[in-house]
């Protein structure tokens, strides 16, 4: 069956939308990962995710909630642990270890399908119904309406927090509030790709933005559309190549991958770099 | 509301104040109040206290006795009319940020949602640029730009955010001689067109000198407060030290040397950091 059947069906326009929506918030918050040092805490939000949802699964067979219950909780526990960078990554490593230990022992009271299992990890989205798909497009709106508020003080708080906050900007409850829409910007990625692959939604367009220009809004806008290439090109090429049988998650995380590797190789020759 | 406004609310008022870190009596006992357009250099050697007594007016730091007023008010609500210039610090290199935006913060930093900036936003960050002479750089982004170049981004964006008080902390550092007084000229031209205060940390009085209303000298838990003639003399230091030292005038700059048995010996390197006292004559 050929693409143009896919793009009839509603699951698949659905899953379109799904993983547009998803790729905006990444692309969104992705520069503030990177400049805050906060890649690991993704890593480490978006592996509690699966602990929630698999007690979600376990609970009540909603994953979603559960991963946004674990998401959030965990980016509180972040936000009051560790103010300074080393003492977040490592606070972030125990809570890590537990937390994926405990997902794996809640799985393994669950017996259900054990696909549900595989797609907390990998992403499943074309199996998103259109109530999952309202919690999305409600956590994506909301992460962009946040975003576009906190902007500007939050790029002051993570590029010169001393001089930040003597300005008056409360540097440190936005860096928890900025906690807060990772999380549900997580739970929402690990639905497209997974919570073991958020990371190449959430930080690898904005790492190929950063080596494309200097200008922050422009790398914003870089890495949300990088964010929507992967993604929607990612589940295009899943249904073109493999019918949906192979996990878009593959070609996301690929494309996202080869859109770094480009960047990376011409980056010199836009990034003005002076001379010294 | 700004100093040209209300020109009797002194910009600071330190009343007692005492300050300890991490067990270690810093100033105490500390009375002081700043006068609208008054520029106050902070001088003492390394570790008395001077960064932390920015800070306590930031309201960043804790007193542990008296009372700190700026504008009348506690340190921390005084922040949106003051300009900061902290001490030297590189920004990371791949910072997606140019010399230009992080003068725009000094604008509007601290502000929430979006705005659409006009021509003559732009042309306001341009000219805080220009006067600093960072025009050929401040399209780079940051953390390529040398310590001297950033640092002059960062006066220029304090100047940008037009404060009714400055608090630089060794804003020359880096910079060479020209830039130092280029620099200086800026900041002493803010004060005396707007009444703006000034207290600048410094570990080199020389190239400020000329502008310096009066002088608060840390050493140690004490402090010594008056005008440069007044506080920077053999005696006065030697009081404040308590150790002999010799305070000479060399064509017009001040040197700061110890009177040891061994022998003239630098001690005052906080005011001649880099350069050998044989230089600077």
């Amino acid at each position: 069956m050929g693409l143009g059947f896919y793009l009839n069906q509603a699951f698949a326009l659905n899953a379109l939308l799904a993983a547009t929506l998803v790729a905006v918030s990444c692309g969104l918050i992705g520069p503030f990962v990177i400049s805050r040092g906060m890649a690991f805490a993704v890593h480490g939000t978006s592996e509690l995710a699966f602990t929630g949802a698999a007690a979600g699964l376990l609970i009540d067979g909603n994953p979603i909630a559960g991963a946004l219950g674990g998401a959030l909780v965990v980016a509180a526990v972040i936000g009051l642990l560790g103010v300074r960078e080393r003492e977040r990554d490592s606070s972030i490593g125990v809570i890590l270890a537990f937390g994926l230990g405990l997902g794996v022992l809640l799985l393994s009271f669950y017996h259900g399908f054990a696909s549900e299992a595989t797609n907390i990890l990998f992403g499943n989205i074309f199996g998103v119904s259109s109530g999952q798909l309202a919690l999305l497009l409600v956590i994506g709106l909301s992460v962009i309406i946040v975003m576009a508020i906190l902007y500007r003080p939050l790029l002051f708080a993570s590029i010169d927090p001393e001089v930040a906050l003597a300005k008056g900007v409360p540097v440190r409850r936005l860096g928890i509030l900025f906690l807060l829409v990772l999380a549900l910007t997580v739970t929402a990625a690990a639905q497209v790709v997974g919570t073991l692959l958020v990371l190449s939604l959430a930080i690898t367009p904005a790492a190929a933005a950063q080596r494309l220009s200097a200008r922050p809004v422009v790398v914003t806008m870089l890495s949300i559309l990088f964010a929507i290439i992967a993604s929607a090109g990612g589940l295009i090429a899943s249904l073109a190549i493999a019918g949906g049988t192979v996990k878009p998650s593959v070609f996301i995380t690929s494309i996202s991958f080869l859109i770094y590797l480009l960047a990376r190789l011409s980056g010199p020759i836009f990034r003005e770099h002076r001379p010294d | 509301m700004s100093a040209r406004t209300k020109p009797q609310t002194p910009p600071i008022i330190i009343e007692q104040a005492g300050l300890s870190l991490g067990g270690r009596e810093l100033w105490q006992g500390l009375n002081l109040t700043v006068a609208p357009g008054e520029f106050l250099a902070v001088l003492g050697p390394n570790g008395s206290g001077k960064t932390s007594l920015l800070r306590a007016l930031l309201g960043l730091t804790e007193l542990t006795a008296g009372s700190i007023q700026i504008f009348g008010g506690p340190p921390a609500a005084g922040r949106s009319r003051i300009g900061y210039i902290p001490q030297q610090k590189g920004f990371d290199p791949d910072l997606s940020i140019r010399g230009r935006d992080l003068v725009h913060f000094g604008l509007d930093g601290n502000r929430y949602g979006f705005s659409f900036h006009g021509r003559r936003t732009a042309t306001r960050v341009n000219q805080a640029i220009e006067a600093v002479g960072a025009g050929a750089f401040a399209d780079a982004p940051v953390g390529l730009l040398s310590g001297g170049e950033q640092q002059r981004l960062r006066v220029a964006q304090a100047l940008l955010s037009e404060p009714d008080l400055l608090l630089c902390d060794e804003p020359l550092l880096s910079l060479d001689l020209s830039r130092q007084q280029a620099v200086s000229a800026l900041i002493d031209a803010r004060r005396r067109r707007a009444g703006t205060a000034v207290v600048f940390v410094t570990h080199d009085i020389n190239p400020i000198l000329p502008m310096v209303d009066r002088v608060l000298y840390l050493v140690g838990n004490r402090w010594a407060v008056g005008k440069p003639d007044a506080i920077l003399t053999s005696e006065h230091l030697s009081e404040l030290y308590n150790a002999a030292v010799d305070v000479m005038r060399l064509h017009g700059r001040i040197l700061v040397v110890a009177a040891g048995e061994s022998g003239p010996e630098e001690q005052g390197h906080h005011h001649q950091a880099g350069h050998k006292p044989g230089e600077t004559a």
